[in-house]
């Protein structure tokens, strides 16, 4: 059994009368990659900060590498490596000051900084902007910054909060590969997402959220297993008939059918044959799309909502 | 563990200030001539024809220099403990990289008010240079100058950053240069003696910072040192810094970890 790293038991945050965080239960395990999936307002950025140590828990328990963040904020932090949702970089600095800057604050000398600047930054792909300043790198290049400074300190674990929101596809996909070695060097992640895609690509393991509580927790397989079926077959119908053809369709053999405002999915274990059926009724879709379920697809049957709106 | 934390904040600071140390010293060296030019040959040559018993029979631009001295530390004090402060949450957010590192919210604090204090012996050193330059410094004492323009400056910064960090919106920074340093930068005894006020104005002036380190910065550069105002001033000027140490610590710590 490997080692727990953090253990959350009813974790609550409230601000003033506002509940972020609503009695939360989950377990970080030493060298998997844990994701907190959820739509904006979840709460997943409070629980993260309360994971970083920046912000005390109103209830419950909460304890990170076998300590209490209440009470020894400074030894768990010395252990965590932090990306923030937003760049904090200073971009008046080089891309190496920055690297010193932060070293520093975790009080590692100058030499450890500098060797592992290096190291970092080759891991990084930004070796040749090291003595560059942060002001006109690209957002994907700041982002990648971002996560070797918070590896400064060889942390124990990695606490990345929407590590690739605001980033254009290409840019994103670099940062994924990137924290994809991470986790084959056995580096401990817990990261926030609301991209399903960064969800099934990093995350071993995985809670919903919503509304300030857990909606289900388990590996991407598991919970494509539980809440949705292999396939989905999504139909447009021109505007006009779009709810006749829905009310239709929700009499045919799907395990499960949405109507979306622009779109009908049906949950089934075969497309071809469901679309088969759709024809057999006479309907004539404008456009037909079968696929395999997604994360997405378990977030609108937990909650009846689709995790970018 | 406090007192290493408050040198790996100040740390921070001295890195980000290497890149603009050379700017901040040309105009540390134009202020303190310009001032001393205009005040004390300018107005000072006019005020020294008419007798200077006013000033207890120094020419004005010794009466002058100290209070400047003591007037400096506190615009160092009031630029370096608003804007920056409100910034390393809002802009460069200074405070919240070092967040994510072992360092508490009162380590921030203290860093910076300490980075604040370099900044004030640096200004206050050049200024004392220059001042002697022009010799307006008339005692040895005059060394001693210098820790007391930083103990004034030290009594601005330490409340006016525990004040900044809990400001929501810039703007009440300008309110407090033009209604809070101006009049004491006009009324504290700088450019004329207190007495010259109407008698129920200068109460109001004891109370003031401004008003002790200027008496405290005059008494060292003019030799005529008074042990007990001496710790008055001093004792006034070191309280007023220990409680903004102290609220500091608190307003930093519901700021920014919440």
């Amino acid at each position: 059994m490997p080692e727990v790293l953090v253990r959350a038991r009813g974790l609550t945050k409230r601000f003033g009368g506002f509940t972020a965080v609503d009695g939360i239960d989950f377990e970080l395990f030493q060298g998997e990659a844990f994701g907190f999936l959820g739509p904006n307002g979840a709460g997943k950025s409070s629980t993260m900060r309360m994971i970083s140590c920046v912000s005390p828990p109103t209830g419950g328990e909460l304890t990170i590498l076998g300590r209490d963040p209440r009470r020894d904020g400074p030894g768990i932090r010395a252990r965590l490596g932090v990306v923030p949702q937003e760049d904090t970089l200073d971009v008046e600095l080089t891309v190496r000051e920055n690297l010193l800057v932060y070293g520093r604050y975790f009080g590692l000398p100058r030499a450890v900084i500098r060797e592992r600047t290096a190291a970092l930054l080759d891991f990084v792909q930004l070796s040749d902007r090291a003595d560059d300043m942060v002001e006109p790198l690209s957002g994907g290049m700041k982002r990648r910054l971002t996560i070797a400074r918070s590896l400064i300190n060889d942390p124990d674990i990695l606490v990345l909060d929407e590590p690739t929101t605001g980033l254009d596809p290409q840019a994103r996909h670099v940062v994924w590969d990137r924290l994809f070695r991470l986790k084959q060097r056995g580096v401990t992640l817990i990261l926030t997402t609301h991209y399903m895609d960064e969800a099934e690509q990093l995350c071993d393991r995985l809670v919903v959220m919503d509304h300030a509580r857990i909606a289900a927790e388990g590996t991407p397989r598991e919970l494509l297993a539980r809440y949705t079926t292999p396939e989905v077959l999504e139909l447009r119908f021109p505007p006009e008939i779009h709810e006749q053809a829905g009310q239709k369709i929700a009499s045919l053999d799907a395990q499960r059918t949405e109507l979306l405002a622009d779109r009908i999915l049906m949950y089934v274990p075969d497309g071809d044959a469901a679309l088969a059926g759709v024809l057999d009724r006479g309907l004539e879709p404008m456009t037909t799309l079968i696929r395999r379920s997604t994360l997405e697809d378990v977030f609108l049957r937990l909650t009846g909502r689709s995790l970018e709106d | 563990m406090g007192l290493r934390f408050t040198w790996r904040a100040l740390r921070a600071w001295l890195v980000v200030y290497r890149r603009i140390w050379r700017s901040s010293v040309y105009s540390s060296i134009l202020g303190p001539v310009l001032y001393l030019g205009a005040m004390g040959y300018g107005l000072g040559s006019l005020v020294d024809s008419h007798g200077t018993v006013g000033l207890g029979g120094v020419p004005y631009l010794a009466f002058v220099a100290p209070a400047i001295l003591a007037v400096q530390g506190m615009q160092t004090a009031m630029s370096e403990a608003t804007f920056p402060v409100y910034g390393a949450v809002k802009w460069n957010r200074i405070y919240l990289v070092a967040q994510a590192s072992p360092l508490r919210p009162a380590d921030i604090f203290r860093g910076h008010l300490l980075f604040m204090a370099i900044r004030l012996a640096m200004n206050s050193a050049v200024f004392l240079a220059i001042a002697a330059a022009f010799g307006s410094l008339r005692s040895p004492w005059a060394i001693a100058a210098l820790p007391a323009a930083v103990i004034t400056g030290l009594a601005f910064a330490a409340p006016v950053a525990a004040w900044s960090i809990t400001v929501r919106k810039d703007y009440y920074f300008n309110y407090a240069f033009r209604f809070g340093m101006t009049p004491l930068m006009l009324f504290s005894g700088t450019f004329f003696p207190l007495s010259r006020l109407p008698g129920w104005v200068q109460p109001l002036a004891y109370v003031t910072p401004l008003w002790h380190g200027v008496a405290l910065c005059r008494e060292l550069t003019l030799g005529r040192i008074s042990p007990g105002s001496v710790v008055i001033h001093l004792g006034y000027l070191l309280v007023l810094a220990a409680v903004g140490v102290a609220v500091g610590e608190r307003t930093y710590t519901r700021r920014l970890y919440v």
